[in-house]
């Protein structure tokens, strides 16, 4: 394993949306947090955090840029939408499903990212039309790897295919994979969730080690039946369902074409690992190879644990990046 | 995802045409975790004791800017943004009597990478504030 690497610590300000939603932190604040924990990278999603996009003032970006140097970070990556079902009873045309993206390219130049995530549902040869404006504004395009797609799903495939394609810009197209793809086990604060919604602990109990024992799921659910479990433990077997893990060396068949990553987590442990995702296995692979670009916190466990705690992200991203800390050899 | 916070706790009030009571009003949120075009906000259902108000007699306010469910569908520029405090306005001539009533609200939401209507759904008991 090489022991030098230049793989770059950040967060994506996804990871305070509870505290952003609720109003006791500002987007200032949420760059401030970032900055506060060394972690240089901010990704940003326009539509959650900046109210007003697409139609963003020069002030704001003069703004945004303010607060870059002042806190001495970095814009990493912009997260783009595509609502293509914007008008109901039709899909947007091709041609305004580009103008979309082209727009979201824009944004990501002026704020200074230098790769967007593109949403799953951007279609393939959306992306081939798009590439030309990627080139042009200098912004790597994406595509959001994300459970339960996976880099063997069709749909990622036909993404790939269009990457591969001879005469393309195919060196600004490419992935943000997801961690989530990695999730050995399911997230604990979904398990005590469904618990605390009224399913039975020992029938979740059993559907979280059947998981585990990566047991098939359909089977999993007619044992659930039997063992007496109704819609609420049914609804835990969908759940799990949705989960993927491979061994986080696929990784390495694609590094040449990941731009960035989604370091997705739900519960950081007091003894510094997450409970659902092997960090410990997954950084050593992106060391292996040669990988550059930013891991970028997201922390996803605030839906989770909202209804009994007030949710503190900031410590769970600080954990967070403490563990990479570690495991880049930082500490 | 922020399903709990659809109600906000403060804002539930009668509200007056100017000659008399037309109506009561709340304001809510979506639970979704960014903010979205209005084209895509598919419906708010609104129960109050639980009576089903019916979709003509709601009005939402967002940003000083009065739409009926209707409109809100063929809005093609303006967004509910992500965590706004919207107001909710029920046309119902008489409003609400005095004290606790419990509102329910589900906002259905068409998100393009979703194969359903994200449905978000909260409930909550809140005393009308004194005119």
């Amino acid at each position: 394993m090489a022991t030098t690497h230049r793989i770059k610590r950040g967060v994506s300000l996804y990871s305070f949306q509870e505290e952003f939603f609720l109003r006791k932190m500002t987007l200032e604040d949420c760059v401030a947090a970032c900055a506060k924990l060394g972690a240089r990278g901010v990704e940003t999603i326009a539509e959650q955090m900046m109210p007003g996009f697409p139609k963003l003032s020069d002030a704001f970006y003069d703004q945004w840029h303010e607060w870059m140097a002042k806190y001495n970070v970095t814009p990493t990556c912009h997260d783009l939408f595509l609502d293509m079902k914007k008008y109901k009873g039709r899909l947007m045309t091709d041609a305004e499903m580009l103008q979309s993206v082209i727009r979201d390219i824009k944004h990501a130049h002026r704020l200074g990212c230098q790769v967007i995530r593109v949403i799953v549902n951007t279609p393939p040869h959306i992306l081939a039309l798009a590439a030309p404006y990627a080139e042009q504004y200098n912004v790597k395009l994406g595509v959001e790897i994300h459970a339960p797609f996976h880099f063997d799903h069709e749909h990622i495939q036909r993404h790939y295919e269009v990457m591969l394609r001879p005469g393309s810009q195919h060196e600004y197209l490419g992935f943000v994979p997801d961690m989530g793809t990695f999730e050995k086990r399911f997230p604990r604060v979904r398990s005590e969730r469904a618990i605390r919604n009224g399913a039975k602990r020992e029938i979740v109990e059993f559907i979280c080690a059947a998981y585990e024992r990566r047991e098939d799921l359909d089977q999993v659910a007619e044992r659930v039946k039997q063992m007496g479990g109704g819609p609420l433990e049914l609804g835990v077997v969908q759940d799990v369902k949705r989960l993927y893990y491979e061994n986080p060396r696929r990784l390495l068949d694609f590094m040449d074409r990941i731009f960035h990553i989604h370091a997705k987590f739900y519960e950081m442990l007091d003894d510094g690992t997450e409970y659902s995702i092997p960090y410990e296995d997954v950084i050593p692979v992106l060391i292996e190879g040669g990988y550059k670009g930013y891991l970028s916190s997201e922390y996803e466990g605030n839906r989770h644990i909202q209804d009994v705690h007030e949710v503190d992200s900031f410590e769970q991203v600080r954990r967070q990046q403490a563990m990479f800390k570690r495991l880049l050899g930082e500490a | 995802m922020f399903d709990k916070y659809i109600i906000c706790e403060d804002g539930f009030q009668n509200v007056s045409d100017g000659q008399q009571i037309s109506g009561f009003q709340f304001k809510a949120r979506l639970p979704y975790y960014r903010g979205l075009g209005v084209s895509m906000v598919e419906d708010l259902a609104v129960k109050v004791d639980g009576q089903a108000i019916p979709r003509e007699a709601i009005r939402v306010t967002l940003h000083g800017r009065t739409y009926t469910l209707a409109e809100l569908e063929t809005e093609y520029e303006d967004r509910w943004e992500f965590g706004e405090p919207g107001t909710v306005t029920v046309m119902k001539p008489g409003g609400l009597s005095a004290g606790a009533h419990t509102l329910e609200v589900a906002p259905s939401l068409r998100i393009s990478y979703l194969p359903f209507i994200l449905v978000g759904t909260d409930a909550k008991e809140l005393k009308l504030a004194s005119a």
